[in-house]
């Protein structure tokens, strides 16, 4: 008797080949590409026909590839996102990589491995893929961390991101183990089911096995007290890394979040993880936006401001709604924009013997710069959530998604958030606008849309965020159907 | 479909400052000419508006409608009445003026500062005509940012812009937050943001504890615009700092936002609410009243002096407003105060922007010669410079309520109102008026105008290198401040032009309570 070998449907996975895919291939061109700004647009191909191949998928097919992967809507979203970092990214880092003295074609070979590790997590139906993804996003973001090897602080960071990030690996992967020997299966739909015909009392494994998957992922999005490792990576990594990861992975981590609370954990366990989140989404954005009053490190600022960011997002996860759900999809896209681009702007504001940037950096960049400044003072007050600026949307829908769920204190405490992190936020334009220029003025690039990759890229992000803040519908109509 | 009134008057001055943005920063006359030439079609169709609209008063006009934000319920929905025509005039007539005076004075970053003004413009406009609490909130928002710039960038060295500009920016999103949050509350229970509809619809009638809370979320908001005591510390602040055209945009109109906003929002959304509070509004009104007049009086910065009365005139204003709430009775003899108390405080709103307005620019004149504020480096100025003794003497009286001026008729309807319905607030009340003489008169008219001219201290203080129009008032200066006289005395001989206006939509608003 022969074998009988399943059927392998693998569309709901093409946009995840077409990049690992692409991977291998930038991977190969290397050995014979001399010019390493080539490979970048290579890869950056890559990413466009990955996202092509996203579009053509829309509204979703439905789960297969053995009830292990799926891509519905959301995760196509997800992959928008992902894409979109991806192409950001590496825009930024074609630039950035030449002025360093750091262009090397395994970065961008890196990069679309770590992509193909987020797309995974977004399609993933059953835990073992989830953890696939995760490891595949976390090793090549642990290599980028550390491709400035002549650089103690990005070293640092490797180390430091490795080692911690390895320890949420296990913590994960433990909650995995305990999560199969509560429901005998690894699959979420299925756990699901499992966990909601066994009904009351609550199975205490299944419990230990959410808590502890929960812990993974509060490091995987830098939740507080998960957060330790955020700040000194963020600002050790070299900036175009940063500017990938602070939203790539974030997002990666939120969408498996939500698939595993969701399907998984719903609604057996609804009150314990919405309890838990709720209080997570509290402390995490409140210690973001506090200690980033004070920091006079740009990147760092900005790694604690993308903390506080985390907690916005649970907000919108505690809500366990459709309309939190969408709130929360609404409030990533949103952030990979505003994000991305404040870091595609510290990239160019940064000198080519340092690592970081202090805000002293930023002293009249209005004056020497007046379209890069232009550009981040969107950023900046997208952050804070100001009309009609694509963060106040974000802001505006997972607050009043919490309001509808009765956390109108959750609410509440966002907005005064929102009022605190202002602070900070308007320093960085106080530095720009009001302040003369410095003695040294940091040689940022010259803001040319026309003639450099890196402008290219904070041009789209600042260009996104304006529009979509006018027009929100056109990506709430496309949530609408996910 | 109607001619879009309002669209145009909104957005043209958006539309000048793209057009602003790309003009060469060094080609400084284009940048100035292009600025004022495009904040004119918004002065020039406001006014047009108000002729149009005082043929036929009372409702609401100019409606434009068009879905915005389906899934949000959010609409793209404007509208004016004889509330917020006034105020959409005021806005435009002071931005263009101010344009047209910094056009002369402003010499740093002259590209950003008018391409932010125009933007500034098309905030606060909007603020007075959106009609869905989503675009009334996004327009709200949108003119702080750029007021924050003005401040910091253009503001006086010596009187720490960037710290006035933080404390500015700060104080004025802490109150939009909360409002935001009473916004979505609102909304949950009636579903549509619609300003019109929801009084109606008694909005979270069935949470009196949620009421409360955001009825004074929204009131903290406004109070701090306005601003009313003890929200008031960032304006002496910001007002002293900012360049002149900038504070006197921030007094002539900022403030108004936070008025019309309790007038078109929190009035009508809340009238029992605000009938419940209305002792402890009033309370406040009095403290920002006499309180304000009274720091006035104790300040040697002239520019402070003028800011400081700003918190005192608006707490006319609210006391106008409390006066209004005090009761929701419509008996005739009741209705007919709270009627006149009503708008009294509207024409109060209108008078403050023109007449502190004024005098903004003209501490502006004397800065930009002198280089001081200080009242005690002045004196004897009457012989030297007449034409500005009497521009000053004629803002000054009109702000101190010299009957024959503006200013003289929204007080007296304000208090004729407020001792019909809360006698014992209107005679405290009453103090501030005889204070605001007090500094006016003293402070302003003596110190800086009689008295003796010392020729030495004019040399330490005045160098003609600097100054390179005539002595007295420039032409530029003169041009600048006719129209807001004009105004001043029209409406202190004949307000019924701008009453008629007001009266209409006051007597609606009051009869929907």
């Amino acid at each position: 008797m022969r074998p009988q070998l399943p059927t392998l449907d693998l569309v709901p996975l093409y946009p995840l080949l077409v990049v690992t895919g692409w991977a291998v291939l930038v991977l190969l061109a290397d050995l014979f590409v001399q010019h390493k700004r080539a490979l970048g647009y290579l890869a950056l191909t890559g990413v466009i026909v990955a996202a092509v191949v996203t579009v053509a998928l829309w509204p979703g097919v439905p789960t297969s590839f053995q009830n292990m992967a799926i891509s519905d809507g959301q995760a196509l979203f997800f992959n928008l996102v992902f894409l979109v970092t991806g192409a950001l990214g590496l825009l930024v880092a074609i630039e950035y990589l030449e002025r360093k003295d750091l262009q090397r074609g395994e970065y961008y070979a890196l990069l679309m491995f770590s992509l193909a590790g987020m797309i995974a997590m977004a399609a993933a139906e059953d835990l073992l893929i989830v953890f696939l993804g995760l490891e595949m996003m976390s090793v090549a973001l642990y290599v980028l961390s550390g491709s400035n090897q002549r650089d103690m602080s990005s070293i640092e960071a490797a180390m430091k991101y490795f080692i911690l990030g390895s320890f949420a690996s296990a913590f994960f992967l433990y909650g995995i183990a305990l999560t199969y020997a509560a429901a005998g299966s690894t699959n979420l739909a299925q756990i699901g089911s499992w966990l909601s015909g066994r009904g009351i009392p609550k199975d205490p494994v299944a419990l230990t096995g959410l808590s502890l998957l929960l812990v993974g992922f509060g490091f995987k999005v830098a939740l507080v007290p998960f957060h330790w490792w955020t700040p000194d990576v963020y600002q050790g990594a070299p900036t175009s890394v940063t500017a990938f990861m602070s939203v790539g992975a974030k997002a990666a981590g939120f969408a498996t979040l939500t698939r595993v609370l969701y399907s998984a954990f719903s609604p057996t366990f609804t009150t314990d993880w919405v309890t838990v989140a709720a209080v997570l989404a509290a402390v995490t954005m409140t210690f973001g936006n506090l200690a980033a009053l004070v920091q006079r490190d740009v990147k760092r600022l900005l790694g604690y401001s993308s903390i506080a960011h985390a907690g916005y997002v649970l907000v919108g996860i505690a809500a366990a709604s459709p309309v939190g759900v969408r709130g929360m999809l609404f409030y990533i896209l949103a952030y990979a924009f505003m994000t991305a681009g404040a870091f595609a702007v510290a990239c160019a504001v940064e000198r080519r013997e340092q690592s970081t940037t202090t805000l002293a950096d930023y002293a009249g960049l209005a004056q020497r710069s007046p379209l890069l400044a232009a550009a981040m003072l969107l950023f900046m007050l997208s952050l804070i959530g100001i009309p009609p600026l694509i963060g106040f949307w974000s802001k505006l829908f997972v607050f009043r998604a919490a309001v509808e769920a009765n956390l109108a204190w959750l609410a509440v405490l966002g907005v005064l958030n929102s009022a605190l992190s202002a602070y900070y936020y308007a320093g960085v334009v106080v530095q720009m606008y009001l302040r003369e220029p410095g003695r040294s003025p940091a040689e940022e690039v010259a803001f040319r849309p026309w003639r450099s990759a890196l402008a290219v890229a904070v041009f789209l992000a600042a260009a996104a965020t304006v529009v979509l803040g006018l027009w929100p519908g056109a990506v709430v109509n496309l949530l609408m159907g996910v | 479909m109607n001619f879009p009134f309002l669209t145009l008057i909104t957005f043209i001055p958006l539309l000048g400052a793209v057009v602003v943005a790309l003009i060469p920063g060094r080609r400084e006359r284009e940048i100035k000419l292009v600025a004022v030439l495009f904040s004119v079609p918004s002065l020039v169709l406001s006014l047009i508006a108000w002729l149009l609209y005082a043929q036929n008063a009372g409702e609401i006009k100019f409606l434009e409608e068009a879905t915005w934000i389906p899934t949000l319920n959010a609409y793209y929905r404007v509208g004016v009445d004889g509330i917020s025509l006034p105020l959409v005039f005021l806005t435009t007539l002071l931005t263009t003026l101010s344009l047209f005076y910094s056009s002369y004075t402003i010499k740093k970053r002259v590209k950003e500062f008018f391409a932010l003004f125009l933007l500034l413009e098309t905030g606060m406009i909007g603020v007075f005509v959106a009609l869905d609490l989503v675009l009334f909130y996004i327009f709200w928002e949108v003119g702080l940012v750029p007021m924050f710039l003005l401040i910091g960038i253009w503001g006086q060295p010596q009187d720490r812009p960037q710290y006035s500009a933080i404390k500015f920016f700060l104080y004025t999103l802490v109150g939009s937050v909360a409002m935001l949050l009473a916004f979505i509350a609102i909304y949950m229970t009636t579903g549509t943001w619609n300003i019109l509809q929801i009084p109606g619809l008694k909005p979270l009638a069935g949470n009196p504890g949620l009421a409360i809370a955001a009825f004074w979320a929204i009131f903290l908001a406004f109070a701090i615009k306005v601003p009313s005591w003890p929200f008031h510390t960032w304006l002496p602040d910001a007002h002293t700092a900012a360049p002149t055209a900038g504070s006197v945009v921030l007094a002539g109109v900022l403030l108004k936002l936070g008025g019309y906003g309790m007038i078109r929002i929190l009035l009508p959304f809340f009238p029992d609410l605000f009938k419940q509070f209305a002792p402890w509004i009033g309370v406040l009104a009095l403290i920002s009243m006499i309180y304000g007049a009274l720091v006035s009086m104790a300040q040697w910065d002239l520019k402070r002096l003028i800011a400081y009365s700003s918190v005192s005139h608006m707490g006319f204003f609210m006391l106008g407003l409390v006066a209004a709430a005090a009761s929701l009775e419509v008996a005739n003899p009741v209705l007919t105060s709270r009627a006149i108390a009503l708008n009294g405080a509207v024409l109060q709103m209108f008078n403050h922007g023109i007449i502190t307005g004024g005098l903004f620019f003209l501490v502006g004149v004397i800065y930009e010669r002198t280089h001081t504020r200080d009242l005690k480096a002045f004196g004897g100025l009457s012989a030297k410079m007449p034409v500005y003794y009497g521009v000053m003497l004629t803002t000054a009286l009109a702000s101190l309520g010299l009957p024959g001026l503006a200013g003289f008729i929204s007080e007296f309807m304000v208090f004729r109102g407020a001792f019909a319905l809360i006698p014992t607030y209107a005679i405290i009340g009453v103090v501030a008026i005889v204070l605001g003489a007090a500094y006016i008169l003293w402070k302003i008219v003596q110190h800086v105008f009689l008295g003796e001219f010392s020729e030495e201290r004019w040399q330490e203080i005045f160098n003609p290198a600097h100054w390179h129009f005539s002595l007295d008032m420039a032409r530029f200066e003169v041009i600048t401040m006719a129209p807001l006289l004009f105004f001043m005395v029209l409406v202190g001989i004949y307000p019924a032009p701008v009453l008629n206006v007001i009266n209409a939509a006051t007597t609606a608003l009051l009869a929907m309570l």
